[in-house]
């Protein structure tokens, strides 16, 4: 793999963490949350595509990726689909 | 027949000292070192299952304190779940077969099969000092607030145990993945896999997503024990409900680490003794992937009466409901399979046609539970203890009793004594039904869990079920007793005494260290029996 | 693994149960990703508790978010990520077989490692002498949040605390690797264990870009 390409993506890592400080900053209401998720989850995805090769490997590497995601949405979402009806707050 | 004899080099005579056992990387001594250190533990839980036994004989608490009685069941608990039942067929039959099912030399990774080991025992330990050092009275489960602030017993080491001992379940399902997908010899393709294979790789993949969340939420736990960091605590305004939520992701998905193994060995035996193909191959497998999927969506139906929401409890309840499908699915292809096929009626037959029994009646109750009318009703009573019982004992432990028979000569290179083991099936089989189907009784009329003493109309049936337990127990004294001696004054076996299809009794029994003198080049089915059998035939 | 001597004809590293150093670096590779995976499922459930108390106490969140310097903060992500570059830069050099670029960017990443610690140590000292340490000395400069923000710290703690426990095993990961690629273990076609090694940098590096805006920067325009 050429070197420009480490470079390159080191740029735009750097770039999405001086966005994502300069956005905290920002009132955007409920938005600063999501624009704040959205670069770390962008960041992430470069690293794990180009610093880990992901973009170069095999299906089966993909599968274990996803997986790995997709399991740690399981645990979050049905825990927050708890949270998010109960009709009280506890121990507030 | 020729009088048959030991081949003259096997892994059991290649190196005597004890370093040739406790630096060996062989996986199938390592399986042998797992099988001596969960027989352990499992003496030590039973035994703590007849004291519990013992003392509900009477309805009142006489032969124990209630706090005594507290520790029994909490490491009785944790012995059987943790150091027994998580462990049993994957670590032991699964350590030892799945290389020679592929067709391969060893696991991709047999130094870190060989720390596995280790690091289960170095757990091992820990809990059996907490043990020892006065017990711990929190129930395996280790709910808070009463583990983090009110429990005063030895919560740290026991929960230390387990978070060790997490890691060794995860290196071998991370070792069972990687070799089931990197090792399988030529022109053995996915579905050409026996079953047992398709369900190790599904325990695998619980293992390896489950296992790391407990281990995080035990640590959460010792935060908040040790330093009084607040997690779980309401007085800094945590939820103990999380607590739940945490260690039941992986704690009923880790009911799926019991019984799946045992459903890949039933689907072996079933197929061997009616000498047919398993009806709906394909179904069976995909069923063993869907349990594990499905196991990790529906760990609240734990919680109902915790607090949990109404609309999370009917989510929960609903997909609850789903993982009666693929395991409906198994059951059904077994009975299919045994249709009309040739069954000859062996002890691991025997074990198997009570697996298929006993889960059925564990797996229905399971439905019972499922619905949040009617758990409610049964929460914390003795119908729980009889629904996971069916499953774990009547199910999982059954499969684990059926494999080791039926795989027994290939790993030892001799018979178990056949009447022997059908007598001590029976016994099993009678004395668990006897434990345990009085307590579903019990748990409708109302008796909870986790009581020392209880009303006296309830003694008829208590004593019914302590009656079974010692049924059980000379159940499971004597195949260890004979299978011990057959080591030494069993009879031959022979490469192939079942005339079973499989690549493993393609090989010698015992095999050979490398497992297989050339690799082997797999061109057929998983049980072509009729067309391929009689090549297989000693 | 370590490499172990086997038949002569072997390469030294190629272990007996694999056909080729290929088979070998693939079942590695692929036991390093299964591996992770466990990772990101061991770090998911204390994110289950962030979520859940974020949700529950938002403001509280946001008051003992803004009391952590977020100069060190950003610091700490431009030095980490700027170890993932040299980490990437160390597998690629493995690769082409350049063993002295290759050592010098595994020492370059450890000392960036080594920083990230430090600095880390200097941000948990303010948080001592700010009695921000959750239990009973704790205590909070706007007392309407006192309790929640404990949540708020306890899960700081841990989850930084975590982080930096997996920092200090890739410092030791690295250190091997360096001994290794010293004695010319690590060749062109035997470079895997500093692939894998590279594997588990970035995916601590992946969990710091999430820890920074969750505990860092939740809450700043406020102020």
């Amino acid at each position: 793999m050429p070197l420009r390409i480490y470079y390159t993506i080191f740029a735009i890592l750097m770039f999405c963490t001086y966005l994502t400080v300069q956005m905290a900053f920002l009132d955007l209401g409920e938005w600063n949350t999501f624009a704040a998720l959205a670069i770390a989850i962008f960041k992430a995805t470069l690293v794990v595509l180009f610093f880990m090769h992901v973009k170069y490997s095999p299906k089966l590497t993909w599968a274990v990726v996803i997986g790995s995601v997709f399991w740690l949405g399981i645990l979050l979402a049905f825990t927050m689909t708890d949270y998010l009806t109960r009709g009280w707050r506890t121990y507030g | 027949m020729a009088t048959l004899l030991l081949p003259p080099r096997h892994y059991l005579n290649d190196g005597y000292g004890i370093k040739s056992w406790l630096l060996t990387r062989d996986h199938k001594r390592i399986g042998l070192l797992y099988l001596a250190a969960i027989t352990l533990f499992f003496f030590v839980g039973g035994a703590m299952a007849v004291l519990i036994r013992l003392e509900l004989a009477t309805p009142v608490g006489d032969l124990v304190s209630d706090e005594t009685y507290n520790k029994l069941f909490t490491m009785h608990g944790v012995m059987m779940v943790f150091f027994f039942l998580i462990p049993s067929i994957p670590a032991t039959l699964g350590n030892f077969l799945i290389p020679i099912m592929i067709g391969a030399k060893d696991l991709a990774f047999p130094k870190l099969n060989l720390a596995s080991w280790y690091i289960y025992i170095c757990g091992g330990l820990f809990t059996l000092y907490a043990l020892v050092a006065g017990g711990v009275d929190t129930g395996w489960t280790f709910y808070t607030p009463f583990s983090t602030v009110s429990s005063t017993t030895n919560v740290i080491p026991t929960a230390l145990g387990i978070f060790v001992t997490g890691f060794s379940s995860i290196l071998t399902g991370f070792n069972f993945i990687v070799t089931i997908h990197r090792m399988r010899a030529p022109g053995l393709t996915w579905f050409r896999m026996p079953l047992f294979l398709w369900s190790m790789y599904a325990t695998s993949l619980i293992m390896v997503l489950g296992t790391p969340v407990l281990a995080v939420t035990i640590l959460l736990v010792a935060l908040e024990r040790l330093f009084h960091f607040g997690f779980f605590d309401p007085a800094v305004g945590g939820d103990p409900v999380l607590f739940q939520h945490l260690f039941w992701f992986y704690s009923h998905p880790a009911v799926y680490i019991m019984i799946l193994p045992s459903m890949g060995v039933v689907s072996e035996l079933v197929a061997a003794f009616c000498r047919k193909q398993i009806f709906g191959y394909s179904f069976v497998a995909f069923a063993s992937v869907g349990i594990a999927v499905l196991g990790f969506l529906v760990w609240g139906h734990h919680m109902f009466v915790a607090g949990e929401s109404v609309f999370a409890s009917m989510i929960f309840s609903a997909l609850s409901f789903l993982v009666a499908i693929p395991s409906a699915v198994k059951v059904f292809n077994w009975t299919a399979t045994m249709y009309k096929g040739s069954i000859s009626w062996q002890t691991p037959m025997l074990y198997a046609v009570g697996f298929i029994g006993l889960f059925t009646i564990g797996g229905l109750t399971g439905l019972f539970l499922a619905s949040v009318g009617l758990d409610i009703h049964v929460t914390d009573t003795y119908f729980i203890i009889a629904h996971f019982h069916y499953i774990m004992v009547g199910g999982a432990l059954m499969g684990y009793l059926g494999g080791l028979h039926y795989w027994w000569p290939k790993i030892s290179g001799r018979m178990y004594p056949e009447f022997l083991a059908k007598l001590s099936a029976g016994i099993i089989f009678l004395g668990f039904n006897l434990t345990f189907f009085p307590q579903f009784i019990l748990g409708y009329l109302g008796m909870p869990r986790r009581y020392h003493a209880y009303p006296p109309e309830f003694q008829v049936l208590n004593v019914l079920s302590s009656a079974g337990a010692s049924i059980l127990g000379v159940g499971y004294l004597i195949p260890m007793l004979y299978l011990m001696w057959s080591l030494r004054y069993g009879k031959i076996a022979g490469s192939n005494p079942w005339g079973a299809v499989g690549l493993e009794w393609t090989t010698t029994s015992p095999p050979p260290t490398e497992n297989f003198a050339v690799t082997p080049i797999v061109t057929w089915d998983a049980y072509e029996y009729g067309t391929r059998v009689k090549d297989h035939v000693a | 693994m370590l490499p172990e001597a086997t038949h002569d004809q072997h390469h030294p590293a190629l272990a007996h149960q694999f056909d080729s150093l290929a088979a070998q670096s693939e079942a590695t590779t692929l036991g390093m990703w299964v591996f992770l995976a466990t990772e990101v499922l061991f770090f998911g459930g204390l994110f289950a508790c962030y979520a859940v108390y974020r949700a529950w106490y938002p403001e509280a969140f946001a008051a003992a978010s803004r009391s952590i310097d977020i100069t060190l903060g950003a610091t700490n992500t431009v030095v980490l990520i700027t170890s993932s570059l040299t980490m990437a830069l160390a597998v690629h050099a493995a690769q082409t077989g350049k063993r002295k670029v290759l050592m010098t960017f595994l020492v370059i990443t450890m000392v960036l490692g080594v920083v990230f610690l430090g600095i880390k140590s200097v941000e948990y000292y303010q948080k001592f002498t700010e009695h921000h340490i959750p239990g009973p000395n704790f205590s909070f400069e706007d007392g309407k949040f006192n309790r929640h923000a404990q949540l708020f710290f306890s899960l700081y703690f841990a989850m930084t605390g975590l982080h930096a426990v997996h920092m200090i095993i890739g410092l030791g990961i690295m250190l091997t690797m360096l001994w290794w690629s010293w004695r010319g273990i690590i060749t062109p076609e035997y470079y895997s264990p500093i692939e894998i090694s590279g594997l588990y940098w970035h995916f601590v590096d992946i969990v710091w870009i999430f820890l920074f805006p969750l505990l860092y920067l939740i809450g700043r325009h406020a102020h």
